[in-house]
């Protein structure tokens, strides 16, 4: 299992150089993206221009800028070309934001996702199973701004039941942390219930069919007995895999137009002024952060996947 | 072999089993007028090719192929209790406490993700009021009866770790584990490679022997049935077209079939056919089986009579249970059935 979790941390370290790379790259080659430009102004006269590219080091050659950008970046001194703050801290200050929407949301996908893919199943074919198929498909198509606008309009603007935005930390005042942060939590979690719901019914529907299901009902176990530890438990395996890469990409960046409606200082909102303003810096930053988290989680995953599956562990520990 | 039955009435008994299940093309009567005893300590052979009923019949004994599709008529009384009608949490006592079953494929029969000595303690448990301490000794027990060495190391085993030939000891450990009167082995050795067939079929015979368990051993394979059944059932098309004692059936077949079956198999004393023989044809749709003999038109001896279906019954004449489903005349059936002097499906009379 070490040498399993070494090879992947040195394959997140090859990944995480590639998507670097790419991301600087492209912003390099998009139009108007000239730093120098924008930051000297409207009116600005070449000599000025060239005062600015100079004070930001870009006359220098492409690699010698991508290797003092990702020095900066590990050493916590970047700054971001609009604002001169530091890019770091910046995000250092957004993550408790965005790691209370992302676990809170999951929470609450992942429970009723598997309530709600466990009745279907159990129900195929009833009622209850039509009516959950057809919130799901509802909820896969609600498009997570339109329906935080909506959710903010009625909930919060007409009725007055809950803020308008705006997060509390959870060490300040735990009760308005949560009341804060319920309306954003639905609405990023409505989509995955939808998708997971009908994930685990069908791959319930599936593990039904299995020889070692109809062995557990020949041994006498009871039918919730036979869905639970049998069903159920071997059904969670491809819905545990899913969830790791969904949540990295949540943490990662999923969550960026959650926390822009509901005006949640995380690094989402950072990340979204940062494209709004071609800021070099803080985009690479937030992208090295994201694809750090993405990677993460399958790598979390993956290690996951052999508790669950001992058939995997034999085949890590052989590699 | 083993005694037979006792005074008290056969163990298990079915009577006009029918098992249907409704397709989108119409309703597929898989098992069609069923009927058999079982005396305590006795093995029931279940012969058949591939789709002729015998699993279901098998299944729906456990009350296994319940479920709203199925169509399900007759009885199946096991100690005198009907298990066609009895509630799921009745049924969930009999299944693994009284009845036990194992299957054809020990590769996917046990679940992948639990250790094996888990899977053996679950059924314990599920049926008494143990400690998960004395469920696992009671693992290790069977493991070791069942003779898998080391079995205080191979209980935490996933079935991965394990070979099929040990996979399948493992079930019989399992289907053991609560002494249940009647174990239901559903092709326990088609997967199986010979060497290990011959070990699991030992396995039975044992524990038939020693502990007067009722078996019914369900199998394609007429060789498997000669070595362990006393008396054998031969189905066709969801029909049970023969059967009689071990001996009679192997002996003195009544039916076409069990010819052809007989006829098909490869003995090491006699010469080598140049073609091995076999049954023409196919078996039939059971979603609109044929009129008549369900055999009629595969067999090279049907006539006009064959139209109308024969029913099971004595046709010998003598007080045997001995009892086939066709027309044909006893002293015909013996001139016909003969092949190059051994028995076989033979050709239509000149």
């Amino acid at each position: 299992m070490g040498r399993f979790i070494a090879k992947r941390l040195v394959g997140m370290v090859g990944v995480l150089f590639a998507i670097s790379v790419i991301v600087f790259l492209i912003f390099n080659v998009i139009p108007n993206s000239d730093p120098a430009a924008r930051i000297a102004g409207k009116n600005a006269d070449a000599e000025l221009i060239a005062r600015v590219n100079d004070d930001l080091g870009l006359n220098d050659p492409l690699p010698v800028q991508y290797v003092t950008l990702m020095k900066e970046i590990f050493t916590g001194q970047l700054t971001s070309y609009s604002s001169d703050l530091n890019v770091d801290e910046q995000i250092r200050e957004g993550i408790p934001a965005t790691m209370s929407l992302c676990i809170g949301a999951a929470i609450i996908w992942m429970a009723f996702a598997i309530v709600f893919g466990y009745l279907s199943a159990v129900r195929a074919g009833g009622k209850l199973d039509t009516m959950l198929t057809v919130l799901a498909l509802i909820g896969i198509s609600l498009p997570v701004f339109w329906l935080a606008a909506i959710l903010l309009y009625y909930l919060s603007f007409r009725v007055q039941l809950f803020p308008t935005g705006g997060y509390v930390p959870l060490t300040e005042d735990p009760a308005q942390w949560a009341y804060h942060l319920l309306l954003p939590w639905i609405t990023l979690a409505v989509l995955f219930i939808g998708f997971y719901s009908r994930l685990l019914r069908s791959s319930m529907l599936d593990v039904m069919n299995e020889d070692y299901v109809r062995t557990a009902r020949a041994k006498g176990l009871s039918e919730r007995q036979v869905r639970t530890r049998h069903v159920l438990r071997n059904s969670l395996i491809p819905i545990v895999t899913l969830f790791g890469l969904d949540f990295g990409a949540v943490v990662g960046g999923g969550a960026i137009l959650t926390e822009t409606v509901f005006n949640i200082n995380g690094v989402g909102l950072y990340a979204g002024e940062a494209i709004g303003s071609l800021d070099l810096p803080p985009l690479m930053a937030v992208t090295m952060f994201g694809a750090f988290f993405i990677v993460l989680f399958n790598t979390i995953v993956d290690i996951l996947y052999a508790y669950l599956d001992p058939r995997i562990r034999l085949g890590s520990s052989a590699v | 072999m083993s005694p037979r039955a006792t005074a008290s009435g056969p163990l298990l008994s079915v009577k006009d089993l029918e098992v249907g299940f409704a397709t989108e093309d119409g309703l597929l009567k898989a098992v069609d007028g069923v009927s058999f005893e079982l005396a305590r300590g006795e093995v029931l052979g279940i012969v058949g090719e591939s789709g002729c009923g015998k699993s279901v019949t098998a299944q729906t004994v456990m009350g296994l192929t319940r479920s709203s599709n199925a169509r399900i008529s007759g009885s199946v009384e096991f100690n005198g209790a009907d298990l066609i009608e009895a509630s799921d949490d009745d049924l969930r006592k009999v299944r693994g406490e009284s009845i036990a079953m194992i299957f054809q494929d020990p590769m996917t029969s046990l679940n992948p993700v639990y250790k094996v000595g888990k899977q053996i303690a679950e059924q314990i448990l599920a049926h008494r009021d143990v400690s998960d301490k004395e469920a696992r000794d009671r693992a290790i027990e069977l493991l070791r009866d069942v003779g898998i060495p080391h079995p205080e190391r191979r209980i935490d085993d996933y079935p991965y770790e394990y070979s099929g030939g040990m996979r399948q000891r493992a079930m019989v450990a399992m289907a053991l584990s609560l002494e249940p009167e009647v174990l239901i082995a559903d092709e326990p050795t088609t997967a199986l490679d010979v060497t290990i067939q011959a070990q699991i079929l030992t396995l039975i015979e044992q524990l038939n022997r020693d502990r007067d368990l009722a078996v019914v051993l369900i199998t394609h394979d007429l060789g498997v049935v000669a070595e362990v059944a006393d008396r054998v059932q031969v189905m066709y098309a969801g029909q049970v077209v023969e059967r009689g004692t071990l001996d009679e059936i192997f002996y003195d077949p009544q039916h076409p079939y069990t010819w052809g079956l007989l006829g098909s198999l490869t003995r090491l004393d006699r010469p080598r056919p140049k073609r091995l023989p076999q049954i023409a044809g196919q078996p039939p749709s059971l979603l609109s089986p044929p009129g008549g003999c369900r055999f009629r038109p595969r067999c090279p001896h049907a006539f006009e009579q064959c139209a109308e279906l024969p029913s099971l019954e004595g046709r010998l004449g003598k007080r045997s249970e001995h009892a086939d489903r066709c027309w044909l005349q006893p002293k015909e059936k013996e001139s016909r059935r003969s092949v190059d002097g051994r028995i076989g499906l033979g050709a239509p009379a000149a």
